[in-house]
């Protein structure tokens, strides 16, 4: 992994996803030291994430070392017009690592290509958002005990949430059994059913939720943004139809978590916080650590 | 007549690309870059074909392509057949192949794709020869045949 970018999921291999996750376990175990000291991260947001710059950032400072950066690209000489290239060219002299994101697609693809220092990807538009899938598989294993063998239900926006087809992309490694629940108009790309056919993984699509969720080890939740509909009654309705709600999860096994890489807007009912199962805010401080284990794994600093 | 003369008209040495659809004629000449050379060409378009209906042929003279270079026409016409000339005589006739992977001749249809607002040579992987599928390596969204915009 040392100097490799991290720009889609699939640029890491089963076991590199692993020695991650060992890691990660390391640094939550013992989170402060002083690995990064001497070194600069960059982290060039070309459009706002507090969340995930701030994820990063604290990831970096915990290990004693310096960020660079900009958190929108009204505030760079990204708005007189340079292109990508020439920033990235000239942010590659100032420090050992780029953290990146950019509304455009393929734009941290092609950012690894120029720089000379590696690059990952904080997300690129709709594409995809690496480090977020690693904070997931974190979840499960961390929840689970494990990630082979599992049953993992997928609920809402499958067609065009850019995290639910990373985390089946990393998961069809494990023996996953998959159940997507979403409206028809939503549902899993044929490309992503093809791939577990040719891995010889089940997979069940369902149009709304039954007592089929009793057989859930992870239910993992994602918006439906009105952007997608061109029928706003048609939105309305759907929104509705997909809301997770804490009586539903009575007869659920004792196991399940459910997760949401958030923000979330109505798609899990508040009423399902109180209950144990609830596992989405416990995630985002997962995060941290993960991105502890990619920066010094990508750093060759352990 | 005229179409007749031009269909009939030999090339002592060269390649001679036949059955090009008419509206592929312009990407052919553009992907071959035909602009940049001095060669002797005739070409012509909107031709009786039985096969096609109407069709487009290109004569070139003491032009030879590599594989890899021909290769790209099939992008857009897959039904190409290739005469390789050789003293007024057919020493070898030849059809198209879609290559596996696709550099710098087509635009990515995602409008939200780096390629298409940077200076980047795009780059495709060739997913389905059959309905020709082109996945970019950037964006990694499909472009396909009926979307395909040669640059
Ligand atoms: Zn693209």
């Amino acid at each position: 992994m040392k100097n490799k970018s991290l720009v889609s999921i699939t640029d890491f291999s089963k076991s590199d996803y692993l020695k991650i996750l060992d890691l990660a376990e390391s640094y939550e175990r013992k989170p402060v030291s002083e690995l990064l000291t001497g070194k600069v991260i960059a982290t060039l947001f070309f459009e706002p994430s507090t969340r995930t710059r701030l994820s990063f950032e604290s990831a970096v400072n915990r290990m004693g070392g310096r960020i660079i950066g900009f958190s929108d690209s009204s505030s760079s000489s990204v708005t007189k017009g340079e292109t990508l290239y020439d920033t990235i060219n000239v942010v590659s002299n100032y420090c050992d690592l780029i953290v990146m994101r950019h509304p455009l697609e393929g734009s941290a693809r092609f950012a690894s290509e120029i720089a000379t220092v590696p690059v990952i990807n904080a997300g690129d538009g709709a594409n995809q958002h690496p480090t977020q899938t690693l904070l997931d598989l974190y979840s499960i294993k961390k929840t689970q005990g494990k990630l082979d063998d599992l049953t993992l239900f997928m609920v809402g926006d499958l067609k065009y949430g850019r995290t639910v087809h990373s985390l089946l992309m990393a998961m069809s490694q494990f023996n996953t059994t998959f159940h997507f629940i979403s409206p028809e108009e939503l549902k899993m790309p044929e490309e992503y059913k093809i791939l577990l056919r040719t891995l010889g993984l089940k997979y069940h699509e369902h149009k709304d939720y039954t007592d089929i969720i009793t057989e859930a080890d992870i239910i993992y939740m994602t918006r439906v943004q009105k952007e997608r509909f061109s029928d706003p009654i048609e939105y309305e309705r759907t929104k509705n139809a997909y809301v997770l709600k804490n009586k539903m999860l009575t007869h659920t096994k004792e196991n399940l978590k459910i997760l949401h890489p958030l923000p979330r807007v109505n798609e899990i009912d508040q009423d399902v916080d109180v209950n144990p199962k609830a596992y989405y805010f416990t995630q985002v401080l997962n995060g941290v650590y993960i991105r502890q284990a990619i920066i010094s794994s990508i750093l060759g600093l352990c | 007549m005229k179409d007749k003369i031009l269909e009939v008209s030999a090339i002592e040495n060269g390649t001679v690309i036949d059955h090009i659809p008419p509206k592929a004629f312009f990407k052919v000449i553009a992907i071959l870059r035909l602009e940049k050379l001095d060669n002797q060409m005739t070409l012509g378009t909107n031709l009786d074909s039985k096969k096609l209906g109407k069709k487009a042929i290109v004569k070139l003279s003491d032009i030879f392509f590599p594989d890899k270079d021909i290769n790209k026409i099939a992008l857009v016409a897959p039904q190409a057949k290739l005469n390789i000339i050789k003293n007024y005589d057919v020493v070898e006739k030849r059809v198209v192949e879609i290559p596996d992977d696709i550099v710098g001749i087509v635009k990515c249809m995602n409008p939200k794709c780096i390629t298409n607002s940077e200076k980047i040579v795009t780059r495709f992987k060739v997913v389905s020869k059959k309905e020709v599928t082109l996945k970019c390596l950037y964006c990694e969204k499909i472009t396909d045949q009926d979307n395909m915009e040669v640059i």
